[in-house]
């Protein structure tokens, strides 16, 4: 296995060092996205003000060294931007903030972006808004009962 | 980082001192090549007689039905290819394992590709083949049997004399990837009814790039590597004749201590199986416990990805391999454990840890201290184990 040689600073940084972990009660808005049997999952927690900017974000991720990374830059970058700014949270611009990611894990930077969609989604639902340019999230978690029964 | 602790001797092992010693005068001194007329190099022929007849010693065969190949992989695709080649006319079934190494599998799959029938056998929940499925799935058309003698991930050692019997009252060969069994358990191939047998030179503390494939005499077997008439005429390529001297070194040394290194590393194993399972909650070890390399620890933690585990085991200083998709580059987890019967997200949280003698109580432990404080971090931050305790929680109330 050659991943940590493959892997920028930034994300051993952020693997080892990870930023936001956790989660919020009662959070403005909650997303899950990933697939248990593919290796990864990631569940953002976004705290929304009034104003629609977001204040806080967490996160908790099952998965790989970029996985975790890409989850933590994610949370990173979504914190102080409105809801719609936080649509510019793209896998590109969390990979680029990373300074990139090897080839074989650029699904993961695609996960994070859509962890934040998926939270964002359920806070529009919940608020009954619509958010520019904001699609459903896919949503392709798969937790099956044998999980639970080793 | 202080100290490393290599727990991955079934990845490869450190070349032994002796095993080095060995082979340094054939790399400065006695270069010639041993197919040369000249008596430089006749002393070299030699020398690789002598370590033919060593190596062959260690599995009961004879000097000339050990072939020297460049390892493990080469040794399963000549067994494989060369007798589906030489028998075509006969039949073109094989049979084979779920759990086999890729070497064998992919060469099957090759094989395949080009018109044969290949039979993988499923194995039980401890990684072993059933000998009556072997024996119900023999068809006329069977021309080979090939079962590892002990697999690389869980470290079960599977029935070889009980297939090999049932392999020869059929008339069948039988070839068995020896690549982690070789220098770790006895072996005998005539006890055993093996026809072929692979084995490598860097999992016994010898080099790498030297193996072997013992063919029984009287075995049809067309030649893979085609040039010179070096190995009988068998194998061309120039005789790696340190490689060779070093791995014969290595096997006589795996060889003679073999006892000691099996209870010696066998203790460990079972020190750190149990001090896991007992202060780690939600793991679970796999492979079976008793038929089993003395070296292999491979465990699955629930709720957390093998390759996470792995980096941070490495900033702690110990080199260990998981069979997480993300250590494989491919998006699905070790087959073998999927062949076990584990599911895909419990798979993608394991961990091999593999012995050698120079493994101490003090670094089994270290590890024990290191995994608990890993999982326990990750488990924080793993989204399944939050829903676990939930679901947990919500049932008591």
């Amino acid at each position: 296995m050659s991943q940590v040689t493959e892997y920028s600073e930034k994300v051993m940084d952020h693997f080892s060092n990870p930023r936001n972990v956790g989660e919020i009660e009662n959070a403005a808005g909650v997303g899950t996205v990933g697939n248990a049997k593919c290796g990864d999952i990631m569940r953002m927690y976004l705290d929304i003000d009034e104003d629609q900017i977001v204040r806080e974000a967490k996160f908790k991720t099952f998965g790989c060294g970029a996985a975790i990374a890409t989850s933590s830059m994610a949370t990173e970058l979504v914190k102080g931007k409105s809801v719609t700014e936080a649509l510019t949270v793209t896998n590109k611009a969390v990979m680029e903030a990373l300074d990139g990611l090897p080839p074989v894990k650029i699904h993961c930077s695609l996960l994070a972006e859509q962890a934040i969609h998926a939270a964002l989604w359920d806070y529009a639902e919940k608020n009954n808004i619509t958010i520019e340019g904001l699609k459903p999230p896919v949503n392709d978690i798969d937790e099956t009962e044998e999980f639970y029964q080793m | 980082m202080d100290k490393m602790i290599y727990l991955d001797n079934a990845a490869t092992t450190k070349v032994a001192p002796e095993v080095f010693e060995a082979m340094k005068p054939y790399l400065l001194e006695e270069y010639g090549n041993p197919s040369s007329a000249y008596a430089f190099s006749g002393r070299i022929a030699g020398k690789v007689t002598e370590a033919r007849d060593k190596i062959a010693g260690a599995i009961g065969a004879k000097e000339r039905e050990i072939f020297f190949t460049a390892g493990g992989s080469e040794s399963d695709n000549w067994a494989i290819k060369g007798v589906a080649d030489a028998l075509k006319d006969k039949g073109n079934h094989i049979i084979t394992s779920a759990i086999e190494h890729h070497a064998v599998l992919h060469t099957c799959e090759f094989l395949e590709k080009r018109g044969y029938e290949v039979t993988y056998l499923p194995v039980d929940e401890n990684g072993l083949v059933d000998p009556k499925e072997l024996e119900a799935a023999i068809r006329p058309s069977t021309i080979l049997i090939t079962i590892m003698f002990a697999n690389n991930e869980i470290g079960t050692i599977e029935p070889i004399a009980e297939i090999g019997r049932i392999a020869h009252e059929h008339g069948i060969y039988f070839h068995t990837d020896a690549v982690q069994a070789f220098g770790h358990v006895p072996i005998d191939v005539n006890e055993m009814n093996i026809d072929m047998l692979s084995a490598s030179g860097h999992k016994i503390n010898g080099p790498k790039g030297v193996g072997f494939l013992y063919i029984r005499s009287g075995t049809k077997i067309t030649n893979l590597i085609h040039g010179g008439a070096q190995e009988y005429g068998r194998r061309a390529g120039t005789t790696n004749a340190a490689g060779i001297i070093g791995f014969a070194r290595a096997a006589e040394l795996a060889v003679s201590g073999m006892e000691e290194t099996i209870a010696y590393e066998s203790g460990l194993r079972d020190r750190l199986i149990g001090r896991i399972l007992k202060e780690i909650p939600y793991s679970r070890v796999n492979g079976d416990l008793k038929k089993r390399l003395s070296n292999n620890v491979n465990i699955c933690f629930r709720f957390v990805e093998g390759e996470s585990l792995l980096i941070l085991l490495d900033q702690k200083g110990i080199c260990a391999s998981s069979g997480s998709a993300c250590t494989s580059g491919s998006l699905d987890p070790s087959h073998v454990l999927l062949a076990i019967g584990l599911p895909h997200e419990i798979a993608h949280g394991s961990v091999r840890l593999t012995l050698s003698k120079e493994t101490t109580e003090e670094d089994v432990d270290y590890t024990v201290e290191t995994l608990k404080q890993i999982i326990d971090r990750l488990r924080g931050m793993s989204p399944l184990y939050e829903d676990f305790l939930r679901k947990n929680h919500q049932a008591r109330a």
